[in-house]
């Protein structure tokens, strides 16, 4: 893994983005067509299997490429399956499975929803908010059965999907298994089960999350440098620089735990205290600067940041939405004061101080 | 775009482990030998010259400066090391601190041969204190309406007029102060301040304490009556002070001090909730956790900027700004989490002795070294707004 390749994956799926999915183009039109040229010119880079080894299919990009792809998908908040793909191929390629063309998505997508798999092969259960679930050709599927935690491949069409829309509008369902013959399963390797997959999950979302918050600081920051009232820029007043510097606070923060999480899944995988930490921390503090941010930015653009025509929406919905998914702050708040009040006082700090 | 946050997610090296043990160890041997209590916070006194100098001695000040001036040549990152360590034991590093963090630096970079050879060695050795002299009675985040002059006259100058909230000067052996040299220009109202090395026992020099709501003495107002100081004692430009500050200041603002100074009430906290906390109290511990793991991660960050060269100005900022908020606002928060503890929780009573004192002396923590108004300002800048 090298800074250089990082900058060229980025940087690749960046140019894509600008030129198929600029949000202000893609917020004015009227139907979903720019979806397919997208995905497309996507899936000729490689892109949405990034996380999948080369001979089972994919492109064997570094987990941190993806994850730098991740930051650029938020930064155009980008409405197709890229993140949930990448990641049901990660999930698929633990197992050592191959990964099928198209997109998909993975489930479970949050952290109480338990999918069974029988003796039989056969999967059953409820697995709620997941994202895409009508847009995917296959899902990703973490089911837990006698002999421990499983993972499948499934056709979206041998499942039952309940579809429904998230805050920013994207599907989202609820995918209902009823005696679902997979594809093809395996037994997950050892360390790897639901929580792991929500804590790979949580870290998907905060890079994204941070990426959105990035341009949404880059939109806030232009605005208030050319709108003008009380016969100047409203940047000039005092009121919104400190509004705009607190907006940067939250960027930074965002910016900066979630690239150390991701950094440290790179580096170590799902397993362990570290990860645990870093993950949590990012899914938690990242959930808050969305929620600061968002308010921050709308509160600087004003009135047309409110309409459905500008383009600000694009970024803050999805933020807020993205906090939903692989266990909402409050989950990982209640798990990591759990697991910090298990290890005791005395361990709180050597926890923190090691990463 | 000028807008770009930059955090490199920077680990310390491998070396800074070995380090942290030895930190720990030290500071087990200290609170064993009854040095200090670090459950009790604002008990015994901030500063204690012997433990100092038994710092010095371990090399753990001024260990990034050059070894001709006593220093180890280690990393910022192993300074930053020492620095959490010391600072979450509430150890009593007041009388070396600001030497060892903003003093020495400015000595290294402005003052002449002969004083870096002076006093660098025994700031190492745990010898020196430094006190800052910026605030002046009509002049605080507004540094450069600055009037306290420094006159000149054969050989050297004469400052007359004070100085306020400035921290140590009751113990320092030297100041650091900004002097008026020359008014402001009509173009450039930074313009004529100068940076001047002040003996405390210069004659002329009168320290007069005043006393904090938390009742402690850490501030002084400081009277200057014609006191001399040697022309070699003006550290930079003369009128040009306002080009020097941008990287001390970084490295000021960034620190393991800027969120950790109430830290104690956070530990002592999951000590009261014991090891099975309620739905609520967890999930208030996870968030201050993420906080706080978040704004290090920040903190390190800058580190590793400052290490590789760089002049993380803004992000240095950031991390004071989000740093200091959050840590004026934990006692209060913890307060909350600790509302409906039993009234037979062992560590009850420290807690509470904790909180009273982290509660009162929050307010200055937003305040000292740069208000948030004035760090948000800075950002602004740093964002292209001004």
């Amino acid at each position: 893994m090298t800074g250089d390749s990082d900058h060229i994956v980025a940087e690749t799926a960046a140019r894509i983005f600008a030129d198929l999915a600029d949000p202000r183009t893609v917020n004015r039109s009227e139907d979903a067509a720019w979806k397919g040229p997208l995905w497309t010119a996507l899936a000729e880079t490689g892109l949405p299997l990034a996380w999948v080894p080369e001979e089972r299919g994919g492109s064997g990009a570094t987990i941190a490429d993806g994850f730098s792809v991740l930051a650029a998908a938020g930064r155009f908040a980008l409405v197709v399956p890229l993140a949930e793909t990448l990641t049901a191929g990660w999930l698929l390629a633990q197992a050592g499975l191959d990964a099928p063309p198209g997109p998909m998505t993975l489930a479970p997508a949050r952290p109480h929803d338990r999918i069974a798999i029988g003796a039989d092969g056969r999967i059953d259960g409820r697995a709620t908010g997941v994202p895409f679930a009508s847009d995917a050709d296959h899902l990703a599927v973490l089911a837990e059965g006698s002999r421990g935690a499983e993972i499948a491949l499934v056709r979206r069409n041998d499942c039952r999907i309940e579809a429904g829309r998230d805050l920013a509008g994207d599907a989202r369902g609820c995918v209902v298994f009823e005696g679902v013959a997979p594809m093809f399963r395996a037994p997950a390797p050892d360390g790897l089960d639901r929580s792991g997959l929500m804590l790979m999950g949580a870290v998907v979302r905060a890079v994204q999350t941070a990426g959105a918050l990035e341009a949404v600081l880059a939109m806030s920051v232009a605005y208030a440098n050319e709108r003008v009232a009380f016969e100047k820029p409203i940047g000039k007043f005092q009121a919104v620089q400190q509004n705009l510097a607190r907006l940067a606070g939250e960027v930074a923060a965002a910016v900066a735990v979630s690239g150390s999480a991701a950094d440290t899944l790179a580096q170590g995988g799902v397993t362990g205290d570290a990860a645990f930490l870093e993950a949590a921390s990012a899914k938690i503090r990242c959930a808050e600067a969305a929620a600061e941010g968002s308010a921050i930015a709308h509160q600087v653009f004003g009135a047309i940041g409110f309409t459905k025509e500008h383009a600000l929406h694009r970024y803050t919905l999805r933020m807020l939405s993205w906090r939903d998914d692989f266990g909402d702050e409050n989950y990982w708040a209640a798990e990591l004061g759990r697991r910090i009040a298990r290890r005791g006082a005395d361990e709180f700090w050597p926890l923190v101080a090691s990463r | 775009m000028s807008v770009s946050l930059r955090f490199d997610p920077i680990r310390l090296p491998s070396e800074c482990e070995a380090l942290r043990a030895d930190v720990r160890a030290f500071l087990a041997e200290e609170i064993a030998a009854g040095t200090f209590d670090p459950h009790r916070p604002g008990h015994g006194d901030s500063h204690n010259r012997e433990f100092s100098r038994r710092i010095g001695a371990k090399g753990w000040i001024g260990m990034t400066w050059p070894k001709q001036y006593g220093g180890q040549e280690r990393s910022y990152l192993e300074r930053y090391v020492v620095t959490e360590e010391f600072r979450v034991a509430n150890a009593p590093v007041r009388l070396h601190f600001v030497a060892d963090r903003q003093s020495g630096p400015v000595l290294l970079k402005y003052a002449p041969e002969h004083i870096k050879a002076d006093i660098l060695p025994r700031i190492c050795r745990g010898e020196l204190c430094f006190a800052i002299g910026m605030s002046e009675p009509g002049s605080g985040s507004d540094l450069f309406a600055a009037k306290t002059k420094a006159s000149k006259v054969d050989g050297g100058w004469r400052i007359n007029g004070s100085k306020i909230w400035t921290s140590n000067a009751h113990i320092a052996d030297y100041m650091l102060g900004l002097f008026r040299t020359s008014p402001p220009t009509k173009e450039n109202r930074r313009h004529g301040l100068t940076q001047f090395l002040v003996d405390m026992k210069s004659p002329g020099i009168t320290v007069n304490p005043i006393y904090q709501m938390t009742g402690q003495h850490d501030f002084n107002e400081v009277v200057f009556d014609d006191v001399f100081v040697p022309d070699d004692h003006a550290m930079g430009e003369i009128d040009g002070a306002w080009k020097q500050a941008t990287s001390e200041l970084a490295y000021e603002r960034s620190g393991p001090e800027r969120f950790l100074e109430t830290f104690y009430v956070l530990t002592e906290l999951i000590r009261a909730l014991g090891p099975e906390p309620d739905i609520r109290s967890a999930e208030g511990l996870g968030r201050l956790a993420a906080q706080l793991h978040t704004l290090r991660r920040m903190s390190v960050s800058v580190a590793g900027m400052l290490q590789a060269g760089r002049e993380p100005v803004v992000e240095g900022s950031i991390v004071k700004d989000l740093g200091t908020i959050w840590e004026q606002k934990l006692p209060n928060r913890v307060r909350e989490l600790a509302a409906f503890l039993t009234p037979e929780t062992g560590n009850r009573a420290t807690l509470e002795e904790q909180l009273a004192f982290a509660i009162t002396v929050a307010p200055k923590l937003t305040i000292q070294g740069g208000t948030t108004e004035i760090l948000r300002g800075i950002i602004a800048r740093g964002l292209g707004l001004r």
